[in-house]
């Protein structure tokens, strides 16, 4: 299954995914990183300047990665109530 | 209202610089997030899941207009335009970026305003009745007790790393609006055999995963000692409360597990040591702070009757406005519950609003309840048309005072990173289904918390509300018969939970056989229940 | 943990050997007369009160951030009177310095090593105090009474 790595920028808080050459905002940006997301983790965690560096599990859809829980969907979207503020990733209703 | 002389707001200007320090000293990696996030938590700063997420605390629940507009203020230029009224009558912001704190830190502070203790391991905001020194029913206003309280327990040196956070509430009056029996610490102000002024002392109820109603281990305590008390009370916490299981770390698990007389022994004990230290204030500085709450001049031949020919104005000023102490006077209650919106955001406009009909209309003071609204305490009732109708026109005229959609909810998944489940969706749909019968329905409170730690008070739902995990599936328990009223009590799990639209539904057949087994239209939800028990609504439900 | 770790807020000798080499004994290892002790977070500090007289140091664990007990345990005894050296040791940052001097503490050996000028602006930060605690700073319910009597 493939594995996303993501994390909150410490000086924003926002969340990022990890693109293969740097962080972008955007879930349709990131790349699986599946095998390698362990040494990503042990690579960045020194460095201090994300925080919450985790690995979660999404799957390809056609509107791009779908997270499997409802709290990555979440995440990579915006609150479920404010559509308004929603990032373009999956479809705010498909949370 | 209380006013920060210099020496507050030295505190608090000192509190601004240090954390200010502190964050450079994180931007530089001069600290980990490890030795800085307990540092952040104590200024009220968490990672939630969009961002940072910031609590102010509103302490007793009280401001004036200007701190309303500088709360305004800080949502349009720190955040997105809005902000969060919780159940600890406190807001929260959740679009922070910590870069930017200390300026915000700062706007609060110039407004005498802060974050001080709004998370970690230690003595929470003082909480208090949102209709202090406007209610008939008060024995005294209960501020100026939670205004030393505060003092007393900022930046404690020996209760700032407790087993676990602390949350003290006060109130005046024997009509339990501040929930007292469901805090680590209650106090209520009594009258002793002379006539004099007391607290009478509750401790160990809580909410979260064990849900206990508090002790009384004092029916009577001297105002002059009751900082010592307390400092017995948590000093005995500290040292005994446990700290191997975060889940039996409140002070309710303690208090449990000695039993109340025991550890009301060992309090006396401790105080026995501590009160001839000195550590209270002379009776100067309570009625040095009593000053600043002197109740406002109102005038007594103000005009009771007003003209209610305009029907939903009339039913406005029912279901919403609480009588005064001073007769031709309301207590407003504005109602952050509009159905279909997020229960107690409010927007920078809406604050602005509230702010000004506050500094016109309402001796200048608003409060923050904990079922996230806000008051106006003090208005005239000839004044309350033109009140109306400026909320109206800002969606904030929702007469529906603690009936079933003004509903509590905690931000649930859609923000909070402990989350199990969302609960503002659910809360916005039982609003949306419920609020056409409401009116029939009387009072009725729905609580909705998005997991065990129950921020939404679902425990004190009259039906409650609690979102789980179910292999990766957002699930919902359903609960009956709690209060957080004087008439306090627990409720408890019905049966097996449900999903999002099967909570709704659920909830809809437990009011449904309600509607049927009522004595009269006089008889509550929560009466009814305690009188015919849990049964017919499993049947009704899961029959 | 390094010797150079210690930070200390007394200004009398630290070479004796009860202030620095001395390994301070558990409480359970503790013996009358005995001059240093080392206190775990779930001991009780007051069974120390009879030995005070003879106690020059008494360190305090500290094994984890989220422990606390050692700042009641300080404070416990300071009011019984000991004016030897009480020492945190442990798991402790740089910006809990004001909570643990007026908790009673005037030495701290922590994991890491204290920045100094952090630790002096720590100190200096906060110009009042809310509560009186185990240190002399004066709460300032008295100096708003001084200034009232003042005033009159
Ligand atoms: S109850 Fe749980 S989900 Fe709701 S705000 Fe509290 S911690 Fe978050």
């Amino acid at each position: 299954m493939p594995r996303l790595l993501t994390g909150n920028r410490v000086e924003t808080g926002d969340v990022i995914w990890w693109t293969g050459d740097g962080w972008s905002l955007h879930l349709k940006d990131a790349i699986a990183v599946d095998d390698s997301g362990e040494a990503l983790i042990a690579q960045f965690s020194p460095q201090e300047r994300i925080n919450d560096l985790a690995l979660i599990d999404a799957d390809p859809s056609d509107a791009g990665w779908r997270p499997r829980t409802t709290r990555e969907r979440v995440r990579a979207v915006g609150p479920s109530v404010r559509p308004d503020f929603a990032l373009p990733s999956i479809p705010v209703e498909s949370i | 209202m209380y006013r920060y002389d210099e020496f507050d707001q030295a505190i608090v200007d000192a509190r601004v610089a240090e954390f200010r320090d502190q964050v450079a000293r994180r931007l530089n990696n001069e600290i980990s997030e490890e030795a800085f996030k307990p540092l952040r938590l104590m200024n009220g700063i968490y990672l939630q899941l969009h961002a940072y997420m910031l609590r102010v605390a509103i302490p007793y629940g009280t401001l004036d207009s200007r701190q309303l507009h500088m709360l305004a203020h800080i949502a349009r230029r720190y955040d997105r335009g809005y902000g969060h009224f919780t159940t600890r009558q406190n807001i929260q912001y959740n679009w922070m970026k910590l870069e930017e704190m200390p300026d915000l830190l700062a706007d609060l502070a110039s407004v005498e305003m802060h974050a001080f203790q709004t998370s970690g391991n230690c003595i929470r905001n003082i909480s208090s009745d949102q209709f202090a020194a406007a209610a008939a029913d008060e024995i005294a206003d209960p501020r100026p007790y939670a205004e030393l309280l505060r003092q007393w327990s900022t930046l404690h040196p020996e209760f700032s790393f407790l087993p676990r956070k602390f949350k003290i509430a006060v109130t005046g009056s024997t009509i339990d609006r501040a929930a007292i029996q469901l805090h680590d610490i209650g106090l209520e102000l009594v009258h002793g055999a002379e006539g004099e002024i007391g607290l009478k002392v509750l401790v160990g109820g809580g909410m979260g995963r064990t849900p206990l109603l508090a002790h009384v281990i004092r029916e009577f305590l001297p105002v002059a000692d009751y900082l010592s008390y307390m400092e017995a009370i948590l000093r005995v916490y500290n040292r005994h409360g446990r700290r191997d299981n975060i889940y039996k770390a409140r002070i309710k698990i303690l208090v449990n597990d000695l039993g109340p007389a025991e550890f009301a022994r060992q309090v006396e004990e401790e105080w026995a040591a501590l009160k001839p230290l000195g550590l209270d204030p002379p009776p100067s500085e309570l009625a040095r702070i009593a000053a600043h709450f002197q109740p406002p001049v109102l005038d007594a031949d103000a005009p009771v009757e007003i003209d209610l020919s305009n029907p939903e104005f009339a039913n406005w000023v029912a279901v919403n406005t609480h009588p005064h102490k001073v007769p031709g006077h309301a207590i407003v209650t504005i109602s952050l519950k509009a159905p279909g919106e997020i229960p107690g955001d409010a927007s920078a406009d809406q604050m602005d609003l509230i702010a000004d009909l506050a500094k016109a209309h309402a001796q200048d003071e608003i409060r923050v309840t904990h079922a996230q609204n806000l008051v106006l305490p003090h208005v005239r009732r000839d004044a309350l048309f033109t009140i109306w109708q400026a909320l109206k026109g800002a969606g904030l005229a929702t007469a529906n005072l603690d009936r079933a959609s003004d509903i509590i909810s905690c931000p649930g998944l859609d923000y909070c990173t402990l989350a199990n489940a969302r609960s503002i969706p659910i809360a916005q749909k039982l609003a949306v289904r419920l609020a056409p019968q409401e009116a029939d329905l009387g009072e009725l409170k729905i609580k909705i918390s998005g997991c065990i730690n129950g921020c939404g008070h679902h425990h004190a739902g009259h039906i409650g509300i609690l979102g789980v995990d179910r292999k990766g599936e957002e699930n919902y328990q359903l609960l009956l018969g709690g209060s957080g009223a004087e008439d306090a009590s627990l409720a408890k799990i019905l049966g097996p939970g449900f999903d999002e639209n099967g909570i709704v539904t659920a909830v809809e057949k437990v009011i449904g056989r309600y509607q049927s087994l009522r004595s009269g239209p006089g008889e509550r939800f929560l009466d009814t229940y305690r009188r015919v028990g849990a049964e017919p609504f499993k049947e009704a439900v899961y029959g | 943990m390094a010797e150079s770790t210690l930070f200390r807020l007394r200004d009398d000798p630290q070479d004796s050997s009860w202030a620095h080499g001395d390994p301070a004994v558990p409480l359970d290892a503790y013996q009358a007369g005995g001059t240093a002790v080392r206190l775990e977070p779930g001991d009780d500090a007051r069974a120390l009160i009879p030995h005070l007289a003879s106690l020059r140091r008494i360190d305090i664990a500290f094994p984890k951030f989220r422990e606390g007990r050692g700042f009641s345990a300080a404070r416990i005894l300071r009011e019984a009177g000991f004016a030897g050296e009480i020492r945190a040791v442990g798991v402790l940052y740089v910006d809990q310095l004001g909570f643990l001097v007026r908790a009673g503490f005037d030495a701290v050996l922590p994991e890491k090593p204290f920045d100094a000028d952090v630790a002096r602006a720590t100190l200096a930060r906060f110009p009042h105090v809310y509560m009186k605690a185990a240190d002399t700073a004066r709460p300032v319910w008295l100096l708003r009474e001084e200034r009232a009597l003042a005033a009159r």
